[in-house]
């Protein structure tokens, strides 16, 4: 078992990731993920990273080297943050259809417009539909863990798909938190070399990226779905996994105090901390409150979520994003569209906060537990409200 | 004698004979560009991968299920083969470096179109040249984007009709000059940047030779003749190219480490550029003024060249 030592997030996360023995990665600075391109640089300078640090001139070319570079068969990593990741957008769907391995760290931060730097969801939500794996840490340690799982999750012969790994912003990313940082030999023991299916290498030449008119399109999408679809089963078994090695687990859907609860709140990334210290405050008041935490976005955990929801009145859905004159946040519609058909689910109300970098505390959740157990009908469920503006 | 007049007699036994960029695949008839990418390929051998931008030869050679490489080759999107290119050389080279991999040599190449490397393809070359990559980066200039249907292009020449900019009333179509894409690679002090068109078989196999014994970036803009989007006799590829050159429209020359060489089939006495206009639809509109400041254009900057290749001498030149 690893040492427990103080980290910065990022610093553990290039750490991690060089446990995991990259071939190469192509990373260009933004705040605030450049702490993982410095430390992985440094790590390469320093004669302790075997690997290729490629300083692409834009997030664009980023992605774009690493799609190369993992179609050459080598492990390619990146990681980026809002703008970055908005001009990587084109080729996300690429890399998932062409069914690269990379794997990527999203120092979660708002989108411009106006530009800000700190942390809320809306630079991965519009990367909902691009065909990648899609999780999200609420710690440290699970920023670290969830790095080294997503070599093996993408490299599986039966996923085959690139991962992100989602650290909210600053909140996450800058904080120096007790990490256990796993042993190289343990690392080695979970994370087998990365065997490619087929490789850019004159020994056996192949085409990758095909052109496809609508003969063959609809069939490649369908195949790229179930394979999204099937991947949960080897996050599954990736997960049984690492509890059994690490004694950390690891689920789709995690939860606190939920079981009787008779309102749940729902969070993604790291408020699932914040807001569980505001179930620990309700509770000591005998309310019935309790936390649903949503770790893995793609593929999206329909029975899981069912499961851990249907005893309860009421569920609040929060979101870090704004999906602008639509149904409510992009965490909230998912759910409800998940809730649609059963006879018995809470009523849902939609919470959007944290946006740009707005604080959250543990009074906004008991807040917002308060309106909503008050409410006899004046909230609007199954629409969405914007919590703490000023208006 | 001239080489190509004489390409029977020489052919079979300088070029390579395997077909690296197989028969049927989609080209138009006349395609000046493919039968340059074929060259190519003959020129690379198989220790190759090439990374290809979204355009005409993307889509004529890898029509799903069928592929028309033999070598690896993969296309990701439009304006980021370099940034491909790029990551498939890093990548190769750190598994060979780690012995996860057969130890043998193979080069890189990058292609694009015009619009593929001088316009939306622009940054990521200039990433990646300036990166220094073990690289040859080829751009297949048909002067305009003819895949999507004929569109100007910072490539496309002064006075071109396209579809952009069309010749009209008050129009003489393209109205700025061509961009001066080898020159600006010169300035990345890259160690090879040549011109060549595959009229000059010969010439555009020894360019290729060359950039790929060089162990670094290199850069070959390759002038490739679009019929189709032209507006010019299909069967008039090949000679259409002898035009371009001849008239100094087109120049060859290549530049190593800075030093400036014209090809030998450069004329010691350039043609008219109006030869070359002449059975071009696009340039069918121009007045005979128009053609006339054209010239003075490509005398002066043929001048220019010729002073570089004076000035800036190759030592064994």
């Amino acid at each position: 078992m690893g040492k427990r030592v103080g980290l910065e997030v990022t610093v553990a996360v290039a750490e991690a990731v060089a446990l995991c023995r990259i071939d190469m990665a192509g990373v260009y600075p933004i705040t605030p993920q450049s702490h993982i391109a410095e430390h992985l640089s440094t790590l390469v300078a320093d004669g302790k990273l075997d690997a290729e640090f490629v300083t692409v001139e834009s997030e664009h070319s980023a992605m774009s080297a690493v799609i190369g570079s993992s179609g050459a068969g080598a492990r390619s990593y990146t990681a980026t943050s809002s703008q970055g990741l908005m001009l990587m957008h084109e080729l996300l769907p690429i890399a998932s259809a062409m069914r690269l391995p990379i794997t990527m760290a999203i120092a979660n931060r708002a989108v411009s417009g106006p530009l800000n730097i700190l942390n809320d969801h809306s630079d991965i939500m519009p990367q909902r539909d691009a065909g990648w794996i899609v999780v999200f840490a609420e710690n440290g340690q699970e920023a670290i863990d969830l790095s080294i799982q997503a070599f093996k999750i993408a490299e599986h012969k039966d996923v085959m798909l690139p991962v992100s790994v989602n650290i909210d912003g600053f909140q996450l990313t800058h904080m120096v938190e007790p990490v256990e940082m796993p042993t190289q030999e343990e690392v080695d023991q979970f994370l087998p070399p990365f065997v490619p299916h087929a490789t850019l290498h004159p020994a056996r030449p192949v085409t990758m990226g095909a052109f496809a008119m609508s003969d063959y399109f609809t069939e490649i999408m369908k195949a790229k779905d179930e394979a999204v679809k099937n991947s949960k089963k080897v996050i599954l078994e990736v997960w049984d996994e690492w509890e059994k090695m690490f004694d950390r687990s690891y689920k789709p859907v995690e939860t606190y105090q939920a079981d009787d609860a008779d309102v749940l709140l729902l969070t993604m990334g790291s408020m699932g901390e914040t807001a569980q210290l505001a179930i620990d405050e309700l509770r000591a008041k005998g309310v019935k409150a309790g936390l649903v935490k949503l770790r893995l976005w793609r593929p999206f955990p329909f029975a899981e979520i069912k499961a851990v929801v249907k005893n309860a009145k009421k569920l609040i859905v929060t979101d870090r994003a704004v999906s602008f004159g639509g149904p409510g946040g992009p965490v909230f519609s998912e759910i409800k569209s998940a809730l649609y058909a059963e006879t018995q689910r809470p009523t849902i109300y939609n919470y959007i906060y944290g946006l740009g970098g707005r604080d959250v505390t543990v009074h906004d959740f008991v807040g917002m537990f308060e309106k909503i157990i008050a409410d006899t009908g004046n909230v609007a469920a199954d629409t969405y409200v914007f919590w703490g503006v000023r208006e | 004698m001239n080489i190509v007049e004489n390409f029977d007699l020489y052919a079979p036994r300088l070029i390579n004979k395997k077909e690296l960029l197989s028969s049927g695949h989609r080209a138009c008839s006349g395609c000046a560009e493919v039968l340059a990418v074929r060259l190519m390929c003959k020129a690379l051998g198989e220790n190759t991968v090439i990374a290809s931008a979204t355009g005409c030869m993307e889509i004529v050679s890898s029509m799903f299920p069928t592929t028309a490489w033999e070598v690896p080759w993969i296309h990701v999107a439009f304006e980021n083969a370099a940034a491909v290119a790029s990551g498939v050389e890093a990548g190769l080279k750190a598994l060979r470096r780690k012995g996860k991999i057969d130890d043998r040599y193979v080069k890189v190449v990058g292609m694009a179109g015009d619009g593929g490397t001088m316009d939306i393809g622009f940054q990521a070359l200039s990433g990646a040249m300036e990166r220094g990559h073990d690289m040859i980066f080829v751009c297949f200039d048909n002067e305009a984007y003819m895949n999507t249907g004929i569109q100007r292009s910072s490539g496309t020449p002064m006075g071109a009709s396209t579809t952009t900019a069309p010749a009209g009333k008050v129009s003489s179509g393209q109205k700025t000059w061509k961009k001066n894409m080898p020159e600006i690679m010169v300035a990345h002090n890259v160690p090879y940047v040549a011109t060549a068109c595959p009229s000059y078989p010969l010439d555009f196999i020894r360019k290729i030779e060359k950039a790929k014994s060089i162990k670094g970036p290199s850069y070959i803009h390759c002038f490739s003749v679009c019929p189709t989007g032209w507006r010019s006799p299909s069967h008039t590829a090949v000679s259409m190219g002898r035009l371009a050159v001849e008239t100094g429209v087109f120049p060859l020359f290549e530049v190593e480490n800075g030093h400036y060489r014209l090809s030998p089939d450069m004329p010691k006495q350039l043609k008219p550029i109006k030869d070359y206009f002449k059975s071009q639809g696009r340039f069918r509109h121009l007045t005979a003024d128009e053609i006339e400041s054209i010239q003075e254009k490509v005398t002066s900057e043929y001048r220019k060249l010729t002073e570089k290749a004076r000035f800036l001498k190759t030592g064994n030149a």
